[in-house]
């Protein structure tokens, strides 16, 4: 008997397979490794595999100029794919840079002893993750679309409680297990309702049938297209399916939080475009309501909820629900314009978020203690060059022109208004002015209150005296980070040629 | 001779400077020192442009243009006409004036300070020189973060609302102006504000209105200005009203008016009935003011008011007189706001009721405050009076009863400033103001005499401005045409 084995294109999966391959190898280290050297060896095995991933993304990018299904229709080699790829790898290096010199439990007080227990694993989780999220923007049917996102996310769960003995670590763990166990459930089963209509699995049959078979509205197709949507805003961490959002951002490690905020995000909404454009467009005037919608309520509860807030990760974690819907009104239009939005605002955002994230992480390792706005006070005095890259993406996300949040608001509100949604760049314009305040409110705590104010919660270990530990490799990302964010002002144009050969891949 | 470099060295060299600023590891003196001197190399360009504008050519001047973001049309377009290269200057002068005074009065943290005034320099000779709608948004907006952390770092004690107000208020009108950019501009196929059609939508002239009327600001919009002028330091104060709100007025003459013809006509009584509100409350609120900055921070409210008349007037002699006010008006506030810094430094105080009888012995503090005072009350032969003349001139070619409400608010203006004049000049001494208050010292002689030198130069020829800022004999066919 003769099995027949479909052909791969290995180069096409190369980017997936060397981070799968660096993932082992980190995961070796923490068997093989002597303890003393662990960390860096692990360090250097993710940084090999995130710059070898972004080589050979570009790589791809380049050679991909006619978008095609790979390993029997099951991935896609294309620009759309590679794209995503690039930003994703790029935020995974700035976060290897992060995790160099991020310690289990509160900051450099923490047991000695024990600060270097997982740091293999920690490596080996988030180069898996990315791997899953590489494939996951390619996949090309809804069996490696689920199959991915659990891959991704059940790493992702891992790394939230990967410091157990971190306040709120293993509940931010569990809390995001559940909840996101239950969003991918909903995907599943909107898939299978899809599948049952369709008799197909992949993005193009799925089109071709309903156009061919007249499924429109088709209960099965509509209810279907329904969960899907529930389920990707899961990981997108759009209203109203974000509520593990807060939690989890200000449970999670910061490290980890930095790149679940950037990369997820990137990897949900790049698939999500994919999928709605490619296995539903006839089913545009659906969809496109469904995420116009999601995208109002995101705006509102995202840009309302984080007013109130006091911990900066959960303002940060509201922001990131309100900036989804910015993206969202991006792809909500379903056109060429507004996936060209949709790629060019997630490449300011992705830096953005990661670096803000970054910043706290700094601020919390020297206080020992969450990161509240009371006790920034001082900040940004203290550490001219992480309090200037804060404003700068605090400013940034209100789309005031210090970094390219500013074109890509800019983008986005032209997508919606060409696709005839004027009041969806109302609604736009709205939030922006309601997110203000508490954009401004963490300048406000950085700067406008001297050192002098700063209030610690009890059993925190504040530096006393001296200056603050120069961590040079969080610096470093915390720096390419901005220059990525305030160079997409000014590199508008070649980015969106890049964007724009991406989106030529998608049947927009 | 091709000078049209100057434009964007105009924006881009004291945006380098603070850069290089926060780079620097200077000391204090050296990183105001600095400050300074891109400052006057600023003012230094501003005159080569000037001397190589030509008054005789119709159109845009010393113009670059670059691609910035094509597909939605899109570009980085910069230059000048005569009425933005007076307000340019007007810039340039008075940031130089205000980055003195910082300097002279030793701000604390400096490099962050001199690095956001040289951002705030930069950005609003963006706005002035800026010919695309969206260059011209992004730099409007990027006015806003240095005056955010300059009056929220350096403000009073009550600072922390006012700039949220500010903000707030100000991010409101241009996050509205923002949408009816993108509607413009998506219609007409371009966001160029050269190449760009006029347009007859009415929401979109309200919407850029807006933003103007905030920024300018006009009764009833106003609601950020007197703790905004209050708390600020003295030197951002009077660049807030000096300056920023000019762009407001700019704003309302290069957008509103000149693309959106049909809706100015349409709305002209409504905004000519805001701008006389504007004018006659703000003075009558600045006879009430109980301190130096409300009188002047009220007064200013009162001047936009004016000058939005003169340029809702659509008249010739309206438009002038417009342009001339503003370049007059923005020199008298920096003016008045520094000469309230050097008295708030003397006596710690700006309220009226502890001040008095600071003309005797103090002879420079006296003089300078009463010319400016007497140039701002339009005096016959000052160059607000001949500002002031022009607009109710245009004005009341429009209707006289528009000219009747300015005349009347005019005498006003005598009113609160000679009340000014004599509650911190004359009166019996003031209980705050002891014998050790020395006379303006140098430094701050250095800052001033020139502000005051240059509207002494614009009263005796007004006519360098008033005449030298719309090609042709007819303004109102100047913005008519679009400035083509």
């Amino acid at each position: 008997m003769t099995l027949n084995t479909p052909y791969i294109d290995w180069f096409g999966l190369s980017p997936v397979l060397t981070l799968i391959g660096t993932a082992f190898a980190a995961l070796l280290c923490a068997v093989l490794v002597p303890r003393a050297v662990r960390r860096i060896a692990a360090a250097s095995i993710s940084a090999i595999g995130f710059t070898a991933g972004i080589v050979l993304a570009v790589w791809l990018y380049v050679d991909s100029a006619s978008g095609h299904t790979i390993a029997a229709g099951a991935y896609y080699r294309d620009r759309w794919t590679s794209l995503g790829q690039v930003i994703i790898f790029a935020v995974g290096l700035g976060t290897t840079l992060l995790a160099v010199e991020h310690v289990p439990g509160w900051g450099r007080e923490a047991d000695r002893a024990r600060r270097d227990d997982h740091v293999a694993e920690f490596f080996a989780l988030l180069l898996a993750s990315a791997a899953g999220m590489a494939f996951f923007v390619g996949s090309a049917n809804l069996i490696t679309l689920f199959l991915s996102l659990e891959w991704f996310s059940i790493a992702l769960y891992v790394m939230c409680a990967i410091d157990y003995d971190l306040e709120g670590a293993l509940e931010a763990g569990l809390k995001y297990l559940v909840v996101g166990s239950f969003g991918a459930a909903t995907l599943l089963f909107g898939s299978a309702l899809v599948y049952g209509a369709t008799g197909t699995v992949s993005f193009g049959g799925i089109a071709s049938a309903i156009s061919s078979q007249g499924l429109t509205g088709d209960t099965f197709v509509v209810v279907g297209i329904a969960l899907m949507v529930a389920g990707l805003g899961f990981k997108m961490s759009a209203a109203p399916f974000h509520m593990w959002t807060p939690d989890v951002y200000e449970g999670a490690p910061t490290t980890v939080t930095a790149w679940m905020s950037s990369a997820t995000k990137v990897a949900a909404l790049l698939l999500t475009f994919r999928v709605m454009t490619t296995a539903f467009p006839d089913n545009q005037h659906l969809w496109g309501w469904a995420f116009a919608i999601i995208a109002t309520i995101s705006l509102a509860i995202g840009n309302f909820a984080a007013l109130v807030q006091n911990n900066v990760k959960r303002i940060l974690a509201y922001s990131a629900i309100a900036q989804a819907g910015f993206m969202l009104i991006g792809l909500s239009t379903g056109s060429a314009l507004g996936g060209r939005a949709l790629m060019y605002y997630l490449i300011p955002y992705a830096a953005s978020a990661f670096g803000t994230f970054a910043i706290v992480a700094a601020r919390e390792r020297e206080l020992g203690v969450p990161v509240t706005l009371d006790n920034l006070a001082g900040f940004g005095w203290e550490r001219p060059f992480l309090g200037v890259a804060m404003w700068f993406f605090v400013f940034g996300f209100a789309g005031l022109p210090l970094t390219g949040g500013f074109v890509g608001k800019f983008y986005v509100f032209a997508a919606a208004y060409d696709a005839g949604w004027a009041w969806l760049v109302i609604v736009g314009v709205l939030a922006t002015l309601v997110s203000l305040y508490y954009y401004l409110g963490i300048v406000r705590a950085m700067y406008m209150r001297g050192p002098e104010e700063l209030q610690l919660q009890p059993g925190g270990v504040a530096v006393s005296g001296g200056a603050p530990a120069k961590e040079t490799l969080l610096q470093l990302a915390v720096g390419a980070a901005l220059v990525v964010a305030v160079g997409s002002l000014f590199a508008v144009e070649p980015l969106i040629t890049l964007a724009r050969h991406a989106v030529s891949s998608l049947p927009v | 001779m091709n000078a049209s470099y100057l434009t964007s060295i105009l924006i881009w060299l004291p945006i380098a400077g603070a850069v290089l600023i926060w780079l620097l590891p200077l000391s204090r003196y050296a990183t105001g020192a600095l400050a300074l001197l891109i400052s006057f190399a600023e003012v230094g360009f501003w005159i080569k442009q000037a001397a190589h504008f030509d008054f005789s050519q119709p159109g845009l001047q010393m113009s670059e243009r670059a691609n910035w973001f094509g597909e939605l049309g899109v570009s980085y377009h910069v230059g000048v006409y005569g009425f933005s290269l007076w307000l340019v200057g007007l810039t340039v002068v008075g940031m130089a004036a205000c980055t003195g005074y910082g300097f002279w009065v030793g701000r604390e943290r400096p490099r962050a300070y001199f690095g956001l005034m040289l951002l705030l320099t930069g950005a609003t000779v963006g706005v002035f020189e800026a010919q695309d709608l969206l260059l011209f948004y992004a730099f409007f907006e990027a006015m806003l973060i240095p005056l955010y952390i300059l009056i929220g770092v350096w403000g009073g004690a009550r600072r922390t609302e006012a700039t949220i107000k500010f903000v707030i208020y100000t991010m409101a009108g241009s996050l509205i102006m923002l949408a009816a950019i993108v509607s413009y501009g998506l219609k007409a196929g371009t966001f160029d504000l050269v190449d760009g059609p006029a347009s007859a939508s009415r929401w979109l002239f309200l919407g850029f209105m807006l933003a103007f009327v905030i920024k300018a600001p006009l009764f009833p919009f106003h609601g950020w200005l007197p703790e905004a002028y209050r708390e600020a330091p003295p030197e951002i104060a009077a660049v807030l009203s000096g300056v920023i709100a000019k762009a407001g007025l700019y704003g309302m003459l290069r957008i509103a008016i000149t693309k959106f013809p049909d809706p100015t006509s349409y709305y002209r009584t409504t905004v000519l009935a805001l701008a006389a509100a504007a004018l006659v409350y703000g003075s009558l609120l600045a006879f009430r003011a109980p301190d130096f900055r409300g009188v002047v921070a009220y007064s200013s409210l009162a001047q936009s008011g004016l000058i939005t008349l003169g340029l809702f007037a659509g008249t010739d002699l309206g438009f002038d007189g417009a342009v001339l006010q503003m370049v007059a008006h923005g020199l008298i506030s920096i003016s008045l706001f520094l000469i309230a810094g050097a008295v708030e430094r003397r006596t710690s105080t700006g309220e009226f009721r502890l001040l008095g009888g600071m003309a005797r012995g103090r002879p420079a503090l006296a003089t300078l405050l009463m010319t400016v005072g007497v140039i701002s009350l339009a005096v016959p032969g000052s160059a607000s009076f001949a500002g002031e003349f022009l607009i109710l001139a245009g004005v009341f070619q429009r209707d006289w009863w528009w000219a009747a409400i300015g005349a009347g608010a005019i005498v006003l203006a005598a009113m609160y400033m000679l009340r000014l004049i004599s509650a911190v000049l004359h009166e019996a001494r003031g209980s705050t103001v002891s014998d050790a208050a020395l006379d303006l010292r140098p430094g701050e002689l250095a800052l001033v005499v020139p502000l005051v030198a240059g509207l002494l130069f614009l009263s005796a020829w007004p006519a360098g401005i008033s005449h030298h800022s719309f090609f042709g004999p007819s303004p109102a066919a100047a913005v008519k045409s679009g400035f083509k």
